[in-house]
């Protein structure tokens, strides 16, 4: 009980002692507002930044799906040919170890200055292959050894080989890659905001950009906080998620 | 008789390590249950492999009459698919060899009935006890008719009472329709109470020590194992196998 209360307890101690130094040092509101200041923006701008959140929340979605579709397309693909696997692998490795933000410039010429949004998601979607595709690839060689001997003694084909058996033992693999992939298509979106900059599509990550031009730090500062929650509800969720597709596929 | 499965001079190497079975001269009878003993690592499951056709012999040959979908191999897990139900599992051999689905779910339910897991046909694997699991394994199995059917350590991980329950259970379906069965055991008595034969295997490289004929009606009648030609046999089986031992330490 005492531990489940801790951290709360710190977050109001951090917040009290930030609320007083504000105060008792006069810190001008558009370098650091008090906690108080922020609560009130978050109040008073709480439409918009549900509005916003909604606009991240759903970018991360949409690619999220479409990580998933093709992450899971590309690695059975590549799972049916051994050879196919060696030759993307690297490939796959490269392409993950290079920043998101600096591929962003690039991927937005191509979009179109017209469609930031289509940057944005395909951004998002870059950097929520890599955990899903990683997480295939291990679980489609994760099948246990007797069951592929099973396979190879009623001489079942590749495909069924891959469907039937691979894929299936990949599940609790997929289950990790798709929880780290969502994690990480949230910060590709807010990622891939900052870069399309001002003129971009009109999410957190917008938000924190035209209030800090505006210097309304307190609003800014109120647009993170919704961003935290929204990461910490996110997670929650998705351990949960995982949690109940492990449970159905271990069957109890 | 008919041969099901015959290892000609046949020896298996993995490495430059030598041998790890062979050369060994091996038929199996068609109907006939073969027990194949030997201390670890004498090539026992490596044999059974090589029945099964699930690997190739690095020297000899290896000739086997069943077609595909004639063989079964229990392993010495369950092995079933955590993610499908017993009906399921049950009905995957018939369905990778291309039954449509209703028809295996039919054979695998009565599979599942003649291993005594009727009404657990939607259980998960997960829920199963470890003997009602290796059932569903043997139903997997069976499901097919195979004309061979391999058991390696298939009671190995069981408590004494389960294992002696399952190997009358084996040997009453062997009784139904007299696959020919080739099974690897460590347990001596075990190898005695269910075979014709019991074929004592050396330390590795897996020779064949000897074999060692067991009298009596299968499947066993109550008492067997206290009756005279089991003692005989387990005795001999027990002698070859200290002699295999000796000869390579």
């Amino acid at each position: 009980m005492i531990r489940a209360l801790a951290p709360f307890v710190l977050i109001a101690v951090l917040l009290g002692a930030w609320e007083a130094a504000v105060r008792a040092l006069g810190v001008p509101a558009y370098f650091l507002p008090a906690p108080s200041a922020v609560a009130l923006a978050l109040v008073e701008h709480l439409p918009v930044l549900m509005a916003a959140a909604w606009i991240t929340l759903s970018t991360a979605i949409i690619a999220l799906v479409i990580a998933s579709l093709a992450a899971m397309a590309v690695a059975v693909v590549v799972g049916l040919s051994p050879l196919l696997e060696a030759a993307v692998r690297p490939l796959a490795s490269v392409l993950q170890v290079t920043p998101v933000v600096a591929i962003a410039p690039l991927v937005l010429i191509w979009a179109g200055i017209d469609h930031p949004e289509r940057a944005i998601i395909a951004l998002a979607v870059l950097v929520a292959f890599f955990p899903i595709f990683s997480g295939a690839i291990t679980g489609l060689h994760a099948a246990d050894r007797d069951l592929e001997r099973l396979f190879d003694l009623y001489g079942a084909g590749r495909w069924s080989r891959v469907m039937r058996l691979r894929l299936p033992s990949a599940v609790p693999f997929l289950l990790e890659g798709h929880k780290v992939g969502a994690g990480l298509a949230i910060i590709g979106a807010v990622v891939a905001e900052f870069s399309a900059g001002s003129g971009g599509v009109r999410g957190l990550a917008w938000q924190i950009l035209d209030a800090g031009n505006k210097l309304q730090t307190a609003r800014m500062i109120a647009a993170l906080v919704v961003l935290g929650l929204m990461g910490v509800a996110l997670h929650a969720l998705l351990d949960r998620a995982e949690h109940a597709g492990l449970t159905w596929w271990r069957g109890r | 008789m008919t041969a099901v499965a015959v290892l000609e001079d046949v020896e298996v190497e993995y490495g430059p390590r030598g041998p790890v079975l062979g050369p060994v001269d091996l038929r199996v009878e068609a109907g006939e249950i073969l027990a194949l003993v030997g201390p670890s690592g004498c090539g026992k499951s490596t044999a059974l492999r090589l029945l099964a056709g699930l690997e190739a012999p690095s020297r000899g040959r290896v000739r086997r009459a069943p077609g595909r979908g004639e063989t079964a191999v229990v392993f010495q897990a369950p092995t079933l698919a955590p993610w499908l139900t017993a009906r399921a599992n049950v009905a995957l051999p018939l369905e990778l060899s291309g039954a449509p689905r209703a028809q295996a779910y039919e054979r695998a339910v009565a599979a599942l009935a003649r291993v005594g897991l009727a009404g657990a046909e939607l259980a998960r694997p997960a829920t199963l006890s470890g003997g009602m699991a290796m059932r569903a394994s043997l139903a997997r199995a069976l499901v097919t008719e195979p004309r061979l059917l391999l058991l390696d350590e298939p009671f190995a991980a069981l408590d004494e009472i389960t294992r002696r329950a399952l190997a009358d259970d084996v040997l009453a379906l062997w009784a139904a329709s007299r696959p020919a069965i080739v099974f690897v055991t460590h347990n001596v008595e075990e190898a005695v109470y269910m075979a014709d034969r019991v074929m004592v295997l050396t330390r590795g490289p897996g020779r064949i020590a000897g074999i060692a004929q067991v009298e009596g009606p299968l499947p066993r009648p109550p008492g067997f194992r206290i009756c005279e030609s089991f003692r005989t046999a387990v005795e001999e089986v027990t002698g070859l196998l200290t002699r295999g031992a000796g000869l390579a330490a």
